[in-house]
Parts: structure tokens; sequence; C-alpha cells
């Protein structure tokens, strides 16, 4: 069932800070995200998901630079395009109309003294100079009932919205120009059970509707499970697995997946036992030789802190992926 | 994945244990800031953040707080720490009322309820090392011994006792050489500095690293096992409430609406609030079922939380907790509840005893109800 790719990660890597001082905080990532679907990006915090999607976007700030691969985005018609190779003009107009990205604890980045209307309406007038004022407000009122907020509210500040409320007037404007792909990024960690559950249900229902793809990125690997397609999971500054999101739930096969779904409490079902991960993430400045998860795993053999695992599938045909040397020829 | 069995029922019943602390009908009403529309009134709003909660924590004994944000948690925790003044009601140490909030029997109240907070970074002075901290706490309760020698011994029980090992590596370190993890760990250890009955833990691993969670949650228990204390846990994460908790209170709007042990309030949820708070709670296992793996009988109680939750998930007022200066007439779950009854805008329900020590504040299991749902399904 998969459809064709939308966006094509290639090798990508990033530093923060040049030379001898640099630390990698995302090394020869390859994803692929594909039309309508719904990518899950997991790790711990630090593992460099963040970074990942800054990077894509190219919304990086310095001291964080790109130091290699490529971003190929595929549009409906014409020929592909490597984000990278753009230039900051072609990038405004690329940003927002085809990929668009909602930050982590992007609810306070609302600026408090605009109305929600005039946030809205003020991404439509940057890049739809010649829309008329009318529709830009009829399109606002559209965006908000998109995300179930009703148009009465438009005229509101931010601090008269919860915070539930600010997230969905974030994905809104995510959404304004119909963009292909949208990053979000930890979007309902700061929310309560409820109002995330809401939202998550918001989002996969406007996807269906409007047909644009999502990369989800969270640490909370249940909520991925439920509301995701297929799941990479990120460990120091790599992917280690990546499978759809019920395959890897019945079986992971890095032990570090395996050791993330063991470290939340289930609700439902019988009493799982809780292993968790021993130690603590790894830092980035003293990356550990070999596979970087080796000090914490409890399966590491031979050649684990020798070399690196390269991701590949466990089997030859298999559409999972792991980077595992449990899972390699060595 | 193996099962295990439920946690090791310590020989008495949690119902048995002995209370250490009480907490009688507490409220805490926050006065709104003056402005000029209420300037003249005498009658000045005010934020109903807590009314008329009942808890008792036990010795040996991990009780959970649970609820969404805004809903009061935080401000019991205060107010069981002597930190604010109550608007009403008492508090009960081993039976005895609390009363100063000062001098002497303050410090004496302290030495017995220590308070552990949410943000491990914002607890620990960054300019002092943990040796600092930790001889601080050690003095305040006179427990800090005559000697340097007696010191440095108390120092090293304290950082054994939270697994930080071996403990010259932490004592001359400074908070922000300590992963958040290791900076809980200092916390706890400076709380249990004071040798306290109680512990009151307020969201203590929500900042924490999912992989560190764990960790922590399992240190405090060993804590209760090996000390014998009460420890009150405050989370939002009603799954954590499951695993780690003996009993759990659920808290809505400042009020405690359901209360039993944790098994039974998280399986078998009585009150239409915990059922959609448990329907909304993320849950791999509702994709697994879909999949077509095999489905375990279902239950009313389940019924009714997918009912809780698929009522609430077309209206986006739904997931809009009330305002709390002019909290809902009645029952103030009944703006959202899809079991609303004519009553529930008018009268508030008053606490119903139902089966195994579960309780809920709900009209639904009044005696005169038309339909007292049925609760089955309970865990064995
Ligand atoms: N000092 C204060 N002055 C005025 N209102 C307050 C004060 N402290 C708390 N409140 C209000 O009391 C209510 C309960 O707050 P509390 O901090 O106890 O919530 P909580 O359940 O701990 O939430 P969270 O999960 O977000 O930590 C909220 O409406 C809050 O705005
Ligand atoms: N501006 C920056 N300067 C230096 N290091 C940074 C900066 N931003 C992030 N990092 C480092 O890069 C790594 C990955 O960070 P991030 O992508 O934010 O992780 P995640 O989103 O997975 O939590 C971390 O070790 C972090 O400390
Ligand atoms: S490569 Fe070795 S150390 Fe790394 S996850 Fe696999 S078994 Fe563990
Ligand atoms: S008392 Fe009424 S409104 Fe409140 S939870 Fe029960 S049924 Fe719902
Ligand atoms: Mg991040
Ligand atoms: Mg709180």
């Amino acid at each position: 069932m998969t459809t064709p790719a939308v966006l094509d990660i290639r090798g990508l890597n990033v530093d923060y800070g040049l030379g001898s001082k640099a630390v990698h905080a995302v090394r020869d990532v390859n994803l692929t995200l594909h039309r309508g679907e719904v990518l899950g990006l997991a790790g711990e915090s630090g593992s460099g998901k963040s970074t990942l999607a800054y990077a894509v976007t190219r919304l990086l700030s310095p001291p964080g630079v790109i130091t290699g691969g490529e971003v190929i985005y595929h549009p409906r018609k014409g020929e592909p395009i490597d984000i990278l190779d753009l230039g900051s003009e072609q990038l405004r107009a690329f940003r927002w109309q085809e990929i668009s990205l909602v930050f982590q604890g992007a609810m306070n980045s609302l600026n408090p003294v605009h109305t929600v209307r005039s946030q809205l309406t003020d991404v439509l007038k940057a890049h739809r100079a010649d829309m008329p004022r009318a529709a830009r407000d009829a399109r606002a009122a559209e965006l908000l009932s998109l995300v179930g907020i009703s148009r009465d509210r438009l005229g509101s500040y931010p601090h008269q919205l919860s915070g539930g409320m600010r997230q969905r007037v974030m994905i809104a404007m995510a959404l304004a120009l119909d963009p292909d792909i949208v990053i979000l990024d930890e979007p309902t960690t700061a929310l309560d059970v409820v109002m995330q559950r809401q939202i998550l249900r918001q989002l996969t229902r406007l996807r269906a509707q409007l047909d644009f793809s999502v990369v989800f990125i969270t640490h909370d690997i249940s909520l991925l499970i439920e509301f995701s397609d297929r799941i990479a999971i990120m460990y120091g500054g790599r992917i280690v697995e990546e499978a759809g999101s019920k395959e890897i739930y019945e079986t992971s096969n890095h032990p570090y997946s395996h050791g993330l779904l063991h470290s939340f409490p289930a609700l439902h079902g019988p009493r799982r036992e809780l292993t968790g991960i021993p130690g603590s993430p790894p830092d980035l400045t003293a990356m550990p030789s070999g596979c970087a998860f080796h000090p914490r795993c409890p399966r590491k053999f031979e050649p684990c802190d020798q070399r690196v695992p390269v991701l590949a599938p466990p089997t030859p045909g298999s559409d999972r992926s792991v980077a595992c040397w449990l899972h390699a020829e060595h | 994945m193996p099962e295990i069995p439920d946690p090791p029922t310590a020989e008495v019943p949690v119902s048995d244990r002995e209370i250490v602390l009480e907490a009688k009908d507490l409220s805490k009403h926050f006065a709104v800031r003056r402005n000029l529309r209420n300037l003249a009134d005498r009658n000045r709003p005010v934020v109903h953040a807590v009314d008329d909660v009942n808890l008792k924590l036990r010795r040996g004994t991990v009780t959970a707080v649970v609820g969404e944000s805004g809903s009061g948690k935080s401000t019991i925790a205060r107010l069981l720490a002597q930190l604010y003044p109550l608007t009403g009601g008492q508090l009960l140490l081993q039976g005895k009322p609390v009363r100063a909030a000062r001098g002497r029997a303050f410090r004496a109240y302290c030495r017995q309820v220590q308070m552990i907070f949410q943000d491990p970074f914002g607890s620990l002075n960054p300019t002092h090392t943990i040796r600092y901290h930790l001889t601080r706490a050690l003095k305040i309760h006179k427990r800090a011994g005559n000697t340097a020698a007696d010191l440095e011994q108390a120092l090293k029980e304290l950082l054994g006792r939270v697994h930080l090992t071996p403990p010259e590596r932490y004592l001359d370190s400074f908070p922000h050489e300590l992963s958040g993890g290791q900076r809980q760990r200092v916390a706890i250890a400076r709380a249990m500095a004071a040798d306290p009955q109680v512990l009151l833990a307020d969201e203590p691993v929500s900042m924490l690293d999912v992989s560190i969670r764990l960790g922590i949650l399992n240190l405090l228990r060993d804590l209760k096992e090996r000390l014998n204390l009460a420890i009150l846990y405050i989370t939002h994460d009603i799954a954590s409430a499951r695993y780690f908790a003996d009993e759990t209170l659920v808290m809505y709007a400042g009020r405690m609406v359901e209360g039993g042990d944790s098994e039974t309030v998280t399986q078998r949820p009585a009150h239409p609030y915990t059922q959609l708070l448990i329907g909304s709670a993320p849950d791999p296992d509702r994709v697994a079922v879909e999949a077509g793996a095999p489905a375990g009988e279902p239950t009313e109680a389940a019924d009714a939380v997918a009912e809780a939750v698929v009522a609430t998930e077309d209206d986006d007022r739904a997931g809009e907790p009330p305002s709390l200066i002019n909290p809902p007439s009645g029952c103030r779950f009944h703006p959202r509840c899809p079991k609303a009854m004519e009553r529930c805008r008018t009268e508030l329900p008053p606490r119903f005893d139902l089966p195994g020590g579960q309780w809920a504040a709900c009209w639904l299991y009044a005696e005169d109800a038309e339909e007292r749902p049925v609760l089955k399904g309970a865990p064995a």
C-alpha cells in the first residue's frame, strides 16, 4: 500500500559548532516520508529529533550547520527539488506553501498583542499578496473551524485562549497555505490527555480531508503507536529502527526500541513488567564507539563497541529496518 | 510480554494501615487581582482552586492524586506542606490537629512532612555543591551528628539511599554537572535528610526523560517499603498511578470526584470524568485490537469509557476545563458530562460508596437513581 515518496532524506548530517568543537547532532540519517502517511519520530530528549526537523525545513540557526546529505521534495507535478539547494528567496516561497513546521512549545509563540485573526491573515498576506482582504478573513475563519475552534474566537487574543486552543491555532496556521507536508515537533506534550487526543484526532481527520503528510515528533511512543502509520526511532543522532507502528509494537528489533516500549506503564490490559532503560542518554561530546547504545545495552556482544551497525532490513526483502549487530552479518 | 502479579500486598490491607496525615474538608480560594470593575465589590471574586477535599495518607502507602492541568493538584500538596494558609478545613498529623504555621511547631511539622517538586533544575541552587545542599538539610533537622566524621557518614548514607553511588562521585559536584534524573535523586535525598514520615511528591518525574522516569518511581517505591513512608504522588499520568500507587484519587476542577484502590479505579472507573480521562490516555493496545489481535471480553466499564470519549470527540468545547471563578453549579463536570441529568445542574453530588472501597461523587450512584450502572468486569 506504499504511496510514492513526498520527502526523501538522504545521508543527512547536522553539527552544532565548527571544527574540532563540533558536536554531531544528526548522523547519516536516511528517511522517507510517503504521500498521505503519518511518520512518527521518537527518541529521548537530545536524540536529535528537533534538529532533524529544523534542518529539513532549513530553519536551523547558528551554530547549527548542515554538513552533508540531501533532502529531496517530490512535488505532485514537476521535477524533484533538493531543499538544501534552495536560495533564500525560493525558500521563503517554499516554506508554509509546501512544508510547514509547528515548533515545540509553539503555543507560547503566538504574538500576545495581536488577535488570532490578524496572526492568521498575516501568513496569507505574506504569501498570497493578491488575495483580497475579505477572502483572507474568510479563509482565517475557515481555518479556525477546521481545527475545531468556533469562528467567534477570531477576535480573541492568545491569553484569552486555553493552551489547547492556542496549540490548535498554531496548527491552523501551519495548514493555511495547503502544504504537502506538516512537521509537528512535540505538538501536544504540554497538554493533558483529553486535549491531546482531541487535537490528534482532528489532525488525522484533516489529513484525510486535505491530503497532506505528517511527520510527528514526540518522546511518547505509546502516542505514536496509536496515531502514526510508521515509526522511526532515533538514538544519539541516528535512526536505529524503522517499521510500521503495529509491527514495532508487536516486535521491536532494536534493544533501545524495546526499552522505550517498556518504559511506559500501560493503562489497559494485564500489568506488564516495566524494564525501562538503564543508564542515561549519551553525551554528544563523548559519543561511545561502535553502536552508541552499547554502554546501556543488555544484549551487547563482541562487535558492538567496535563498529557502527548500519540501518538495513533484518532479513532480505523485509520492509522494516534496524541498525543493530544482532540483526546483521558481522 | 510477561505478566507480573499485582504489587506485593503487604500483610496489612491499605485501609487498616496507620493514618499519618489526614486532611478534612480542605479548601483554598485565591483572591482574584483587583481591577476597576471589582474594586468596590465586597464579594470580590475568588478562584476556587480546592474545595472540600478529604484525604488520608497512610504509613507504607502511596496515594496518587490525578487530574488535568489546573485541577488543583499542586495546591493540595502545598496546603499539606503548609506552604499556603488554609481557606477552610483542617490538617491532622498523627491524629492531632495541626495549628501553627510558624515557629518551632512549624519546624517540627516540616521535619515530618517533606516535599519534592516537579522541576529538578529549579529546586537546587546552581552555585552550591551537593555536599552543601545535603549538609544544610541535615543541620536544619539536627541530624548532622557531632563530629565531621558523623556528618560524612550521614551524607554517604543519604546518597546511598537514593542510589547515587559511589557517594564521592556526587558529593562535590554542582547541580549542572548532574543529569535531570540524578538531580531529582539529590532533591529526594535532601527531603530524606529530615527523616520524614510523609513525602509529598508533586509530579516528580514529568520533567524527566522517559527512560529515567521509571528509575525514580522505583526509588520512591523502595523508600516507601524500606522506611514505611506515606507518599502523596501527584501526577497527570493516570497509567503511572496504576503501577505505582496503592490508592488513587481523581480530581476535577478543585474537587475529588472518585477514589479507591488504583487497579479498581483505572480498570473499572465509575465517575464519568475518570472514564473520559482513561479513555483519552494513549493506548497502544487499542491499535493492536483494531488490527485484529484477539480482543478481551467487552465489559460495561469499557463500554462506558468508549462512550465518554466518543461523546466528547466531536465537540470542540469538550476539552475545555471549567472556570474556577464561577465554577458550574451542582456537579462541576455537568457541562461536559455525557450522562448529565436534571439534578446534576443544581445539586452537588455527595460521595457514594461502591463495592470494594471504591467511591464516586456522582448522582448516577445515588440510591434513588433511576438506573444505577452496574460495574462488573472488575479485574480478578
Ligand atoms: N497563587 C495563586 N493565585 C491565584 N490562583 C492560583 C494560584 N495558584 C494556583 N491558582 C489557581 O488554582 C487552580 C489550581 O492550580 P494548581 O496549580 O493546583 O493546578 P494543578 O492541578 O497542579 O495543575 P498542573 O497539572 O498544571 O500542575 C488553577 O486555576 C490556578 O490558576
Ligand atoms: N543551539 C545549539 N547549540 C548547541 N547544541 C545544541 C543546540 N541545539 C541543540 N543542541 C544539541 O543537539 C542535540 C540534539 O538536540 P535536539 O535536536 O533538540 O534533540 P531532541 O529534539 O531529540 O530532544 C542535543 O544534544 C542538544 O543539546
Ligand atoms: S548493536 Fe550491539 S550494543 Fe547496539 S543495540 Fe545491537 S546488540 Fe546492543
Ligand atoms: S453527577 Fe451528573 S453531571 Fe456529574 S458526573 Fe455524575 S452524571 Fe455527570
Ligand atoms: Mg526537541
Ligand atoms: Mg501542578
